[in-house]
């Protein structure tokens, strides 16, 4: 598909919209679309609205169309020895930058380079009264007004349109290497931990049951000295592993019970939990096939100050951790604010709007 | 309203909300029912006690605060909030009270709302690299308690002896170090904040996200227009292995420039970028004399860190390049006593520069990195246009400029022309594609250039914004955004097709 500013167009389907009273489904490549609530609306394909607008690798900053191809972004970022330093998952083959925004989801270097939102510097933006805003901008600091592009940065649709997305990228490792242990789960969250509160250059670890696994980046001398400090063998076929990982590829994701996404603080021990876990994010992201009751995982989570979300398959129970009274006032407020008519996504996050 | 500088702050005339308008309720009655629900010395309200609060750390811009409240518990907050709202009477929070934009300064019949007494980090976990601490606690005090685990906290402004933590979420602060370690909104995991009408809730979790919105990054640098933080938790990281500093100086500003977009482009990320043009050396080497060669037209901090080798090989790499952009001299410190003495010149830059002039007025721009060498140059004519002298201190790495204008306020007109000035390096920021606030905020002082940076509608949505959680914009009024109607009669309007927007609003 060629490149094409289609702006105006999606505005001018917006008001209709609006003048319709008719919510849609925004969507893209569609790999995402098992992720939150079904939506019962019409597609609203924004796909056409795709290229690269302008990327400079000097400024460490690249500006594209949502429609565009995540492979795209990255192939031409690798051009230029350049990453997103999230690791966006792709799910598919026809991920693109605005799915990725929108979920807000990130690979394994999350917890030590930054998530979805740590890298999102401006947002042109759609919003429900057919209106085209521009938030943030390219450069890297930026306290004008309210970070409305990080708002946006996986709310899921929920607000509006991100028509062109502003990110920072960073230089890609000179070098990385990906060391073993054979350990048991409590012993791993901790050396998982006890080497991330030490000034190593870790951007990932995770642990699949029997072995954590710890990816070193860098400069050749960076990692060669990391590795000598902290031993293990070295893991030979980590590209693909960390890769299966992100786009759960990986055999644990392979189960036909429900996949559950628990959010904690990465040194919580063990959950005893029914069900198979494979921890990722140094322990903050746990990964959880189970069919046990949606009320116990979310007590157990939230007792620890955590949440968790029903990340594929069907139970009877919300995507998304529920939202206390006020909280959930402000949500419904927020989506007013951006949405009065509530055309974008309705019931994708939460059931309210 | 005794304000010395003009800057047109008034809570009635910024505001939406009605409710600012007149107070409800009397001064005299506001003291007498907070004196009931706070003890009776965290109530000041005669001028001799509140006058240290009529500024923060843009002292150009004063009044007398109303009332001053001082409490010291997150309930008698709740209380001050709930009576505030009951009463509609705006509240100010304050922490420090060092900003730089006015995002403190008390307005007319506004309680200001002191945090100062929130100064206890209350927990500090080494597994998790979080620390759990009280929004008046001073930024550099959670590095000095963390130091014990090998951690710190990275956001570093220049402030950060005496700048409250609490200020720093609401500003996103930045400092020396954010190029690699991010801003305040990077580095914080948990607010607990107290909405206008006194609802206590929890924004982000004890895990890297939260379910709903990213209300973490919308409370993040909204300058006390949303909500009053109460507590903070923050991200903690490893303190690195080593970190080494060069410093490199240029006889001419573009060539510094372009070997600032050299090292970015090899891949080297640099833990601090800083570059300091020939006014504000000469001006820091008179104050600390640290050996700054003072004929060069500017000089470059770099600063390296991580693990031994890894520091070894990069400041080689930078060297190298650095003489390759054309640097006459390249010194690297050889002791960490050396490193911090080169950090300490760039560190007390704004100071040395305040030795000067009587007063001086501190810029906040950011541009993009490529347009440095032009934006120097405009700012050198400009400075010649106003008659006006002015340092440049950047934090190069990330494109932020700090131009220092250096006035006397006691010479009739000369703050005038000062703020004019600024106001025109601004917009210069804007018309290459930057923005008039990189870390400072907009507070009092950028409400005009707010008019420039951003259209009509998006002014609309952000007071949309503000309306979703504090619909009688009673937090901090009239900071931050500016009204339709201000922009309107300043004529920073922009023109469509020869047609104003809103048409049927009154103007002039």
């Amino acid at each position: 598909m060629p490149d094409r500013d289609c702006s105006n167009e999606l505005r001018q389907q917006v008001e209709t919209l609006v003048a319709d009273k008719s919510p849609v489904k925004i969507q893209a490549g569609d790999s995402k679309a098992f992720y939150g609530n079904p939506v019962d609306a019409n597609p609203l394909s924004v796909s056409a609205h795709r290229g690269i607008v302008h990327y400079e690798p000097t400024e460490l900053v690249i500006t594209a169309r949502c429609g565009t191809s995540l492979t795209e972004i990255e192939k031409t970022l690798a051009d230029n020895r350049q990453i997103l330093g999230f690791e966006p998952p792709h799910f598919g083959n026809n991920a693109t930058l605005g799915g990725s925004i929108a979920t807000g989801l990130s690979g394994p270097a999350r917890p030590f380079r930054g998530a979805a939102r740590d890298f999102v510097l401006g947002m042109r933006i759609l919003n429900g009264n057919s209106e085209v805003l521009h938030f943030g901008g390219e450069v890297m600091k930026n306290v004008a007004g309210y970070d409305v592009s990080r708002l946006f940065t996986g709310s899921l649709g929920t607000l509006g349109i991100m028509l062109d997305i502003s990110l920072k990228v960073v230089p890609s490792p000179e070098v990385e290497l990906t060391v073993e242990y054979e350990m048991q789960e409590a012993d791993a969250i901790q050396r998982a931990n006890e080497l991330s509160a030490q000034a190593f250059p870790i951007t990932a670890a995770c642990y699949d049951g029997e072995r954590l696994f710890l990816r070193l980046s860098g400069n050749d001398a960076a990692v060669s000295s990391a590795h000598k400090r902290i031993g293990g063998d070295i893991f030979k076929n980590a590209v693909a592993f960390w890769d299966n990982l992100r786009e759960q590829r990986h055999p644990f994701f392979q189960s036909q019970l429900p996949l559950w996404r628990l959010s904690l603080a990465p040194a919580t021990p063990p959950l005893e939990i029914a069900g198979k876990q494979f921890i990722d994010w140094g322990g903050a992201q746990r990964w959880l096939v189970s069919n046990e009751e949606p009320a116990r995982i979310r007590k157990l989570v939230s007792e620890r100050g955590g949440h968790a979300t029903l990340f594929r398959g069907t139970q009877d129970a919300p995507v998304f951790q529920p939202l206390s009274g006020k909280m959930r006032e402000l949500h419904s407020n927020l989506k007013l604010a951006f949405d009065p008519h509530g055309l974008f996504n309705p019931g994708r996050m939460y059931p309210e709007f | 309203m005794e304000l010395i500088a003009d800057s047109g702050y008034d809570a009635d005339m910024n505001t939406h909300a009605e409710s600012t308008g007149k107070p409800t309720v009397s001064r005299k009655e506001v003291v007498r029912a907070l004196q009931s629900l706070l003890p009776r010395e965290a109530v000041l309200y005669d001028p001799e006690d509140t006058r240290p609060y009529e500024c923060d750390g843009l002292s150009a811009y004063r009044q007398t605060p109303w009332v001053v409240a001082l409490p010291e518990t997150v309930a008698q907050v709740q209380t001050i909030l709930r009576y505030c709202h009951e009463y509609a009477i705006p509240v100010i929070a304050r922490g420090a009270g060092t900003g730089l934009s006015g995002g403190a300064l008390p307005g007319k019949n506004c309680l200001l709302l002191s945090l100062a007494k929130f100064n206890r980090i209350l927990e500090i976990d080494r597994l998790n690299r979080t620390a759990r601490v009280q929004p008046g606690v001073r930024n550099l005090a959670i590095s000095e308690a963390a130091r014990a685990y090998g951690l710190y906290y990275a956001p570093d402004p220049s402030s950060q002896i005496a700048c409250s933590i609490g200020g720093n979420v609401a500003e996103n602060s930045g400092g020396v170090h954010c190029l690699k370690y991010g801003l305040t909104v990077h580095n914080i995991q948990q607010l607990q904040v107290l909405t206008m009408d006194g609802e206590l809730i929890t924004i982000g979790g004890s895990g890297l996200d939260s379910p709903g919105f990213d209300l973490l990054a919308l409370l993040t640098g909204s300058e006390g227009m949303l909500g009053v933080i109460t507590e903070i938790t923050v991200k903690l990281l490893p303190i690195p292995q080593r970190a080494q500093v060069l410093l490199a100086a240029f006889d001419d500003n573009a060539r510094a420039g372009e070997a600032v977009g050299a090292i970015i482009s090899a891949g080297l990320i640099p833990a601090g970028l800083e570059m300091m043009d020939n006014l504000a050396i000469r001006a820091a080497e008179d104050f600390v004399k640290v050996g700054y060669p003072t004929d060069a037209a500017a000089i470059l901090l770099c600063e390296m860190d991580g693990s031994n080798e890894e520091v070894s090989r990069d400041v080689m790499r930078v060297r190298e390049m650095l003489l390759a952009c054309g640097a006459t001299e390249v010194r690297t410190a050889s002791s960490d006593a050396e490193r911090l003495q080169m950090w300490q010149g760039r560190k007390a830059a704004f100071p040395a520069v305040g030795r000067l002039s009587p007063d001086y007025y501190c810029m906040d721009g950011t541009i993009p990195r490529k347009q440095l060498p032009f934006v120097l140059k405009r700012i050198g004519e400009l400075s010649r246009e106003y008659g006006l002298a002015v340092a440049n201190v950047f934090h190069a790495g990330d494109g932020n400029l700090h131009p220092l204008i250096l006035y006397d306020a006691n010479k009739p007109g000369e703050l005038k022309r000062t703020e004019e000035f600024g106001g025109k390096i601004l917009e210069l920021c804007v018309e290459v594609g930057g923005t008039i606030t990189g870390e400072h905020g907009v507070g009092i002082e950028k409400i005009n250039q707010m008019c420039i940076q951003f259209q009509p509608l998006e002014l609309e949505q952000f007071h949309r914004v503000k309306a979703a959680f504090d619909p009688n914009g009673l937090l901090n009024p009239g900071k931050a955004v500016p009204t339709l109607h201000r922009c309107a009669e300043l004529g920073g309007m922009h023109v469509h097709h020869g047609k104003l927007p809103h048409p049927e609003l009154e103007r002039f």
